[in-house]
């Protein structure tokens, strides 16, 4: 127990878990929608392409979070028109692959600058700033404001698109709205998670939810709440066993979901 | 008769490919119920979608007369497009037809739970209230989506191709339902196989045909088509 309270007082971990349990709620909710409309695909998606980003960005000098977020939220729209078409899946394959390519290549070229690419790909809690701290709150509370406020009308829309458009709610603008969110929790949870492990955050907590909720919105709730136990206990225990951040959320999450996926069979 | 809904002119299509519907003219009626029938990719489900607006006009328009507003339709789509494992509640599902009419309130009120209630009623299926959609069985899920529509409209139905994926004493109770709502004055489209005259319960026929619609009384269809 102490060992969990000195951990906390480093500011590093402190920060590296404010941003994580914000962004793990997030994502849990954006993730009901996701998920249940079959899109899963997109968070990974982006995730590469801001890798590619984050790259680009930190060769020329910029702040990577700035320049990530307009290019992620562009490729979101892109990506969300090509979900429309018949070989979109393809289509956003070949973007993954490419956007971590070109990443790749440009940290490569350029050896002079120092560039964790393992952190990058894999999650680093140490690169997690105060500014993260902030942006990530902005868009935790927009996004549950978004959830109080539209609950019903997402509902309609993650049900059938189809219906809810022909009574008139705006699904283009819901899409748009979800596109533009999804992307920033990509770039806020990247750093932390990194870029081959963030969509699991968005994915993971709405399939756990699932195999113990009969209600949508007890799925809501209970996805947010296994979201950030999994999270914080990812944390902890990578630092108790000196293991990576990343891959230990994951299988935190992993093993969540295989706990209450067996019982559910019982 | 009151003219609810009529197209003149009207082309449908997606994207840049051609129009899959050309100069289509028909009218609906207050009191109809109209099947629309046509082989696999004639066009049946695209002209629903564009009365729904869904999709938009090529050419030519859909007017909406006698009070009739785009979305005060009750749509009912076809069911292999709903996830059968969605998590959720039949009340969940049934109230979230009612969302067309609470223009920018986010949450539902004592009004919409009793438009719930009554429709959950008229299709005998309010002890399923609180069940879990994916554990109801292929029928009850139609009706279910069925009460939906319903809690959207008090005009007018649409339904894609209801029965499908039925069986054979589902689509017959179905059917039933369909014609009893019809009796109480609701207006009815509905694609349907025109394979079996069973399924060509209405009193109009719309059938689509090289890209055009001709309409028919179900009497003279059936004598034309299928002595």
């Amino acid at each position: 127990m102490s060992q969990i309270l000195t951990m906390f007082s480093y500011d590093f971990m402190l920060r590296a878990a404010i941003v994580g349990l914000a962004i793990s709620i997030a994502a849990a909710l954006v993730g009901v929608s996701v998920v249940l409309r079959k899109n899963s695909m997109i968070g990974d998606g982006l995730s590469h392409v801001a890798f590619g980003a984050f790259a680009i960005a930190t060769v020329l000098g910029l702040t990577p979070v700035w320049f990530a977020m307009p290019i992620v939220i562009l490729a979101s729209f892109f990506i969300l028109r090509l979900s429309r078409k018949q070989s979109g899946d393809a289509i956003l394959a070949i973007l993954s692959a490419s956007s971590l390519a070109i990443g790749t290549l440009v940290i490569s070229i350029n050896k002079g600058v120092n560039i964790d690419l393992n952190g990058y790909l894999f999650g680093s809690i140490l690169s997690v700033s105060w500014l993260d701290v902030v942006l990530s709150l902005i868009i935790t509370a927009i996004t549950i404001s978004l959830y109080v406020f539209a609950y019903h009308r997402i509902f309609a829309i993650t049900l059938d698109p189809d219906f809810a458009k022909s009574i008139g709610i705006k699904t283009g603008l819901y899409d748009g709205i979800f596109a533009i969110i999804c992307s920033l929790i990509i770039v806020l949870g990247m750093r932390l998670l990194g870029a081959l492990l963030i969509s699991s955050l968005i994915i993971f907590p709405t399939l756990t939810a699932k195999n113990l909720c009969k209600s949508f919105k007890s799925v809501v709730i209970t996805a947010s709440i296994i979201s950030c136990l999994t999270f914080i206990i990812g944390l902890i225990l990578s630092y108790l066993l000196n293991t990576p951040t990343g891959a230990t959320v994951v299988l935190s999450s992993l093993a969540a979901y295989l706990l209450t996926k067996i019982y559910s069979l019982l | 008769m009151k003219t609810f809904l009529s197209t003149h002119h009207l082309s449908l299509g997606y994207g840049n490919n051609p129009p899959v519907l050309i100069d289509v003219n028909i009218k609906i009626n207050k009191g109809d119920f109209v099947c629309i029938v046509g082989a696999n990719g004639s066009g049946k489900s695209t002209l629903i979608k564009g009365i729904l607006g869904l999709i938009r006009p090529k050419s030519g328009q859909i007017s909406f007369e006698n009070g009739l507003k785009p979305t005060n339709i009750g749509y009912l789509p076809q069911n292999t497009k709903t996830d059968p494992d969605f998590p959720a509640l039949v009340k969940e599902i049934v109230l979230s037809g009612t969302l067309g009419q609470m223009k920018s309130r986010p949450f539902y009120s004592k009004k919409e739970q009793k438009i719930v209630e009554n429709n959950l009623k008229r299709l005998q299926i309010n002890h399923l209230s609180s069940h879990s959609f994916a554990e109801l069985s292929g029928g009850q899920k139609q009706k279910v989506l069925l009460a939906r529509a319903l809690s959207a409209t008090t005009e007018l139905l649409i339904l894609d191709e209801p029965s499908n994926n039925l069986d054979h004493q589902s689509k017959k109770d179905f059917y039933q339902t369909l014609k009893q709502l019809n009796r109480e004055g609701l207006t009815i489209i509905m694609i349907t196989h025109d394979l079996d005259t069973e399924d060509l319960i209405g009193n109009k026929i719309i059938a689509l045909d090289n890209s055009s619609a001709s309409t028919y009384t179900t009497k003279e269809y059936l004598k034309r088509y299928q002595k």
